[in-house]
């Protein structure tokens, strides 16, 4: 689960990271009651889990009321990458000396807890040849690596012993709520020397948040995907008009591979998990008929110890009850593939032998109907 | 570190050799007795299941354990196969290692990252491997099967297939069979994060078996386990064909694509920066599961003139 800035600064407070003066609307009416509070001039930042939102236009200085009027409803609808505003944040602008990069990350190679830091901030880090990079094990970060990481991006005085606390604390909420990413970029040197985290990105490990029920707050799940969480299904929605569906993550990535060298647009990716039953493929059916936006499903299923009549009697039933009327181009492997077929014959499901056929199929019926 | 194949098969002349014991933990829940059904009708030693509360009943015909400790005490097994929930993966990890378990198979998905990782360290305190979490286990075709993984894609044969994806192991194992391209081992990696085999350890196992022609790494986006198997290929000179498949090309960025480790951030983890090392170490990447075979048997024919 990816924080929005807003949330993952709530996290730094609470972690006693200092913060600049802010408060968060979705609305222009709270938004002008919080323009009073913070005072002018002041930076309106969107809200929203990508990256680029300076150079989108997200984030934007705001120096007095007319101003605010004008832009508040422009950032409030942005769209970055496909993702949109979701709240504003009005944050008291801050004069200060320089900018750093931050992060701890879990490192999937190393099997531990990773720091980066920079005296390069506020840029994509990816961008940044100048890094000290440090694994520091599965605990917190003690303070002699802090104050070795402080020393190799060349902080001086009083900034070194402030650098040192912030990698503390920020290791301290890594590894208690569970993050697989802490990062602040920038952190800003303010003339005092003292240190302030001026933009937080943290990404909370998925997995563990039956331990976190206090993060819950956070979690902002569309209708498809807590219909698609609560069926035990991974759903990743997408641009194109054919739902892609199937069994195994990696299977179903494979088939948007190749559905889309085929010039195929997939509409989402609709893992249902490794066994494939009547009860799983009718209720992917069910949760896809609710994207109107889908032409067709291309259908990608790895039997094996499944026998596909069982998947057939599901799409037979998923048109009997009037869920689905758009074509399903199927690829069944496993036992009974025969008598499936001859199930489906009169259905508006096609089964093919080879997923290479089914998605030829698809990207040809899809096309026809427009 | 310990020797994978000698605990999942043994050393000739042995009494259990090829027939070693394998305890199931969570024996009794659906999943977990549907799985060892299909184990033992492939001919997998399955000696003991271990259910806290169902101690001293039977599965069948196979008793069930308390603990693992009385399983292994019971048995002598070293091979676990664990079916629990995710949120109990954890002490029932810690449990079969205390136990004195030496390779334990991870199957369920949704393990926090830390679990997976404190497990990790105590595994290799002990001595042992854990393969998973969230992988359909392993199989030596004809001899033994230790997941749940279907039996009809795989063939015996001499070319070892490692994966990070359950059913594009099968799918490949499967197209590879069809080409008579029979396997002496199939592997799941598995889609997490962090797994308690890597990509690079497990070709480390697999490398030094006489019996293998070739090898197929089946990966997908997400990570660095591919571009860091590709440097390892070419710094230890590995001279054997190996082919690649990766899935996840049209995936999009910052998306979790079903697995927990298939998530690309920037062009950390993007399929092009996978291919480009690939092309490196001279490992053609098929485009689809089944060109798979045919890069193979191109490699494999180039090998014998």
């Amino acid at each position: 689960m990816r924080l929005l800035e807003y949330q993952a600064k709530s996290l730094f407070a609470e972690y006693g990271i200092r913060i600049p003066k802010g408060l968060t609307s979705t609305s222009i009416e709270q938004g002008r009651k919080d323009a009073k509070v913070i005072g002018f001039p002041f930076v309106i930042k969107a809200q929203m889990a990508v990256g680029g939102r300076g150079k989108a236009g997200a984030i934007q200085k705001c120096h007095n009321a007319d101003e605010f009027e004008l832009k508040y409803p422009e950032i409030m609808q942005k769209i970055v990458k496909g993702e949109k505003t979701k709240a504003i944040l009005l944050e008291q602008m801050q004069e200060y000396k320089k900018e750093l990069y931050l992060s701890l990350f879990l490192n999937r190679s190393k099997r531990c807890y990773t720091v980066i830091a920079s005296s390069e901030g506020g840029v994509e880090i990816e961008s940044v040849k100048n890094q000290v990079i440090r694994e520091v094990g599965l605990g917190y970060v003690d303070k002699n690596t802090a104050e070795e990481v402080a020393k190799a991006i060349g902080l001086k005085n009083n900034s070194i012993e402030e650098f040192v606390n912030l990698v503390q604390k920020l290791s301290k909420l890594t590894v208690e709520k569970e993050a697989e990413l802490a990062e602040i970029n920038p952190v800003a040197i303010l003339n005092d020397g003292t240190l302030l985290a001026l933009d937080g990105k943290v990404i909370i490990d998925d997995n563990a948040m039956f331990r976190h029920d206090e993060l819950r707050k956070f979690q902002e799940v569309s209708e498809l995907e807590e219909h698609a969480e609560k069926s035990g299904f991974s759903l990743v929605e997408l641009d194109g008009n054919i739902a892609v569906v199937g069994n195994g993550a990696g299977l179903v990535m494979s088939s948007l591979d190749m559905l889309s060298d085929h010039g195929g647009k997939p509409a989402c990716f609709l893992d249902v998990g490794g066994g494939a039953t009547t009860e799983t493929v009718y209720e992917a059916l069910t949760l896809i008929s609710k994207m109107k936006k889908v032409k067709g499903i291309l259908v990608n299923l790895y039997g094996g110890i499944v026998k596909t009549t069982t998947v057939a009697t599901a799409f037979i039933k998923a048109y009997e009850d009037k869920i689905i009327d758009i074509p399903v181009f199927a690829r069944m492997s496993g036992a009974e593939a025969e008598k499936s077929k001859t199930m489906l014959k009169d259905s508006r499901t096609k089964i093919f032998d080879t997923v290479e056929e089914a998605i030829n199929a698809a990207v040809i019926g899809v096309n026809k109907s427009g | 570190m310990a020797d994978l194949f000698e605990i999942l098969i043994g050393k000739e002349g042995e009494k259990d050799y090829k027939k070693k014991p394998v305890i199931v933990q969570g024996i009794t829940g659906k999943f977990g007795s549907f799985h060892t059904h299909q184990m033992i009708a492939y001919g997998t030693n399955i000696v003991a299941g271990v259910t806290p509360g169902k101690g001293g009943q039977k599965f069948e015909n196979t008793p069930i354990y308390e603990t693992v400790k009385k399983a292994v005490s019971a048995t002598g097994a070293k091979i676990s196969i664990v079916f629990v929930p995710a949120k109990f993966f954890r002490d029932a990890a810690i449990e079969a290692l205390e136990a004195g378990i030496k390779l334990l198979i991870a199957i369920p998905e949704h393990v926090p990252v830390r679990d997976a990782m404190t497990i990790l360290e105590l595994a290799k305190k002990k001595d042992a491997i854990m393969i998973g979490p969230n992988t359909p286990g392993i199989i030596v075709p004809g001899i033994i099967k230790i997941g749940i993984m279907p039996a009809t894609p795989f063939k015996p044969g001499r070319i070892a297939v490692l994966s990070r994806s359950g059913t594009l192991m099968y799918e490949v194992s499967h197209n590879l069979s069809v080409a008579n391209l029979g396997q002496s081992v199939s592997l799941g990696i598995g889609g997490d994060p962090i797994n308690g085999t890597t990509v690079i350890e497990a070709f480390d196992m697999i490398r030094r078996l006489p019996d293998i022609d070739g090898v197929v790494v089946v990966g997908e986006i997400g990570g660095d386990a591919e571009e860091l198997l590709a440097q390892h290929i070419i710094d230890t000179k590995f001279d054997k064909p190996v082919v690649a498949y990766i899935a996840g090309r049209a995936a999009p960025k910052e998306k979790r694509m079903g697995h927990a480790g298939a998530i690309i951030y920037g062009t950390y983890g993007s399929a092009e920066s996978k291919v480009s090392m690939y092309a490196k170490a001279n490992v053609p990447v098929a485009k689809r599961p089944a060109e798979v075979p045919m890069l193979l048997a191109g490699k494999l024919d180039g090998k014998k003139s």
